[in-house]
């Protein structure tokens, strides 16, 4: 049943769109200021508008160092959420074991849990193990809530690959290998590409988890912190908060679309 | 010769359950053998330990002269087709024939050819391009039958192939798996739920019930001639006459099977063996009417033709019926 458009009373037409303006103005304004003429204060509305902050941004080798060290951290924690969330996808939706329930229940966690729980546990288990404090602790940290991501998507496509689609293909001489690459990967693609774009956006603007198991390097999300704390050059904050918002919402949307068409190809076989 | 598929004591259990118990059989190359059985009874379970999705808990299996425990299903010489079909979804009909070819580095050429003609095999000539999504079940079950045949397999297992279709296109999809499966020489064996299609199909038969196999032997034996009463009652639910019965007839047996239709109502010739009792029940069912007799708690189903005139509920008849209509089992 779909209510008739006119029978939508006005109020609630306005309550929803002030509820929209809530969430989003906040955003816009932060992408004006990337374009204000003035930098001690944001005063509104802006004196003028520049594009000067641009080339700022790029020629400030801080803002290159962190951008890169987040780009990294975030690739390596996506690759090994990618091959151990499918491991442990496949695990639970293709065998039956003792303890697969709680298995289950327990990889999903990570992500129920709030960050600073997490990023408290990692620290301390850290230092009662001496490990120091690196590029890969924060990688470790990160690695804990994007293996939740891909197994989730991994997950609900494994369950539609029925069990009788690998032992055909066992059937007709492939192997174990020809049948993951043949059958499975096909058939579970989009999901891992989806799940690990969501992963990677996520480690992308992670501060809390970042910030208890990072030594002295700092992330995009952590400098920009910093920035705000001891502003020099502020517009140039709003400079990277527009890149980060582009380069965490491009991945996100992609990956609505690609899992979005995959059902609709799972759907055309059944 | 060897044997095509040869069991010896094969055992297969799931924990407590023994879903095949000391099964032993022998299918001859060239063979078309249905496993014949209520669901749950061990015929599947057996069809896969063929394949090797499941390994005997005890006993030996050997595919032409080969022992096949510990075989991985990829290095056997034996193709399925699935209940499901189990096409590939995201392959094209031509690459889901083509797979098996594709898999063991057949050239890209010449597994085109092969599944072409494996799909005109089935009578599916141009279907290629098209995905599993867009065909329908008759059609999809000709696919998983070309891409296992394309194969060349020794041995094919058909696991209920024809279950999910209408009674029509599974009359003419009978036919045509027969006529197949002798221009191809290929040894079939083929699980089914369904005694009318075993008995129209197979040269041989194996009753399955409860892991074990209660009978094996032809069409013509299993039902004429039911060793047990769950043949005799699953194959063609035939009448199974208890002791008392028996000795009012003069014979002193256990159990004696006979088949509804070998009996006549009213006639009553000196060679003819003939009990009385009351009509209880009757039913149309087309060609024949079902009459439901009861003869002193001996409950007798009779199928006469529809032609015949039916007698009217609670009407006592003579029914008549022939000693070598009757077979006395060796176990009731």
């Amino acid at each position: 049943m779909r209510s008739d458009r006119s029978s939508t009373p006005l109020s609630l037409k306005i309550a929803a769109g002030a509820g929209l303006l809530f969430l989003h103005v906040p955003i816009l304004l932060i992408f004006l200021y990337a374009f204000t003429t003035e930098e001690k204060s944001y005063q509104f509305p802006p004196p003028g508008l520049t594009l000067q902050w641009f080339a700022v941004t790029w020629n400030r080798p801080d803002v290159w160092e962190a951008l890169l060290l987040s780009i990294k951290v975030a690739s390596i924690a996506t690759a090994i959420a990618l091959v151990l969330g499918t491991l442990c996808a496949a695990a639970v939706s293709q065998t039956r074991f003792f303890g697969r329930e709680v298995i289950s229940l327990l990889v999903i966690l990570p992500i129920a849990l709030p960050g600073i729980i997490t990023g408290i546990a990692l620290r301390s288990a850290f230092s009662m193990a001496d490990i120091p404090f690196s590029v890969w602790t924060i990688v470790l940290g990160h690695a804990t809530f994007c293996v939740v991501v891909v197994y989730n998507n991994a997950v609900a496509r494994f369950r539609r690959v029925s069990g009788s689609l690998i032992e055909a293909s066992m059937d007709l001489g492939a192997d174990g290998f020809q049948t993951f690459r043949h059958v499975i990967l096909p058939n579970i693609g989009t999901a891992l590409l989806a799940g690990g774009m969501l992963a990677f956006a996520l480690s992308f603007d992670e501060v809390i988890v970042t910030t208890f198991t990072g030594g002295q390097q700092s992330t995009l999300p952590i400098w920009m912190l910093e920035e705000l704390i001891r502003p020099r050059q502020r517009p140039v904050t709003n400079v990277v908060a527009m890149v980060v918002v582009l380069v965490t919402f491009l991945p996100i949307l992609a990956a609505y679309y690609l899992t979005r068409e995959g059902d609709q190809i799972a759907g055309a076989g059944k | 010769m060897t044997a095509a598929v040869l069991f010896q004591k094969v055992s297969r259990h799931f924990g407590n359950v023994r879903a095949v118990d000391g099964v032993d059989l022998s299918i001859a190359e060239g063979e078309f053998f249905a496993m014949l059985g209520p669901s749950g009874s061990g015929k599947t379970t057996c069809l896969r330990l063929m394949a090797g999705f499941e390994q005997p808990t005890d006993g030996h299996i050997e595919i032409f002269g080969e022992t096949a425990e510990g075989v991985p299903p990829y290095r056997r010489n034996v193709n399925t087709v699935f209940q499901d079909y189990a096409l590939f979804p995201h392959l094209s009909i031509l690459d889901n024939v083509a797979y098996g070819l594709m898999v063991k580095g057949v050239g890209r050429e010449e597994r085109r050819k092969a599944a072409e003609d494996a799909l005109a095999m089935v009578k599916l000539p141009g279907y290629g391009v098209r995905k599993p999504g867009q065909l329908s079940g008759g059609q999809r079950q000709r696919v998983a039958l070309a891409r296992a045949l394309v194969n060349r397999p020794k041995v094919l297992l058909l696991d209920e192939p024809l279950g999910a279709l209408d009674l029509k296109l599974r009359e003419q999809m009978q036919e045509e798996l027969k006529s197949l499966q002798k221009s191809l020489g290929i040894t079939f064996v083929f699980v089914t739920h369904d005694q009318g299609e075993a008995l129209s199909m197979a040269d041989r038969i194996a009753v399955f019930n409860n892991g074990k196999i209660q009978q094996l032997g032809t069409p013509e034996d299993i039902y004429k001639r039911p060793q047990t009463r769950f043949v005799a009652d699953f194959v063609g639910s035939s009448n199974v006459l208890s002791s008392a019965t028996l000795a009012k007839l003069g014979i002193s047996a256990g159990a004696a099977s006979l088949r509804p239709e070998a009996i006549q109502i009213g006639t009553s010739w000196a060679e003819l063996l003939t009990l009385s009792g009351t009509v209880v029940a009757c039913s149309f069912l087309g060609a024949v009417n079902r009459i439901t007799v009861d003869c002193d708690g001996q409950r007798i189903i009779i199928s006469a033709p529809a032609a015949m005139p039916v007698p009217e509920q609670g009407a006592n008849i003579t029914l008549a019926f022939s000693r070598n209509d009757m077979h006395v089992m060796e176990q009731a």
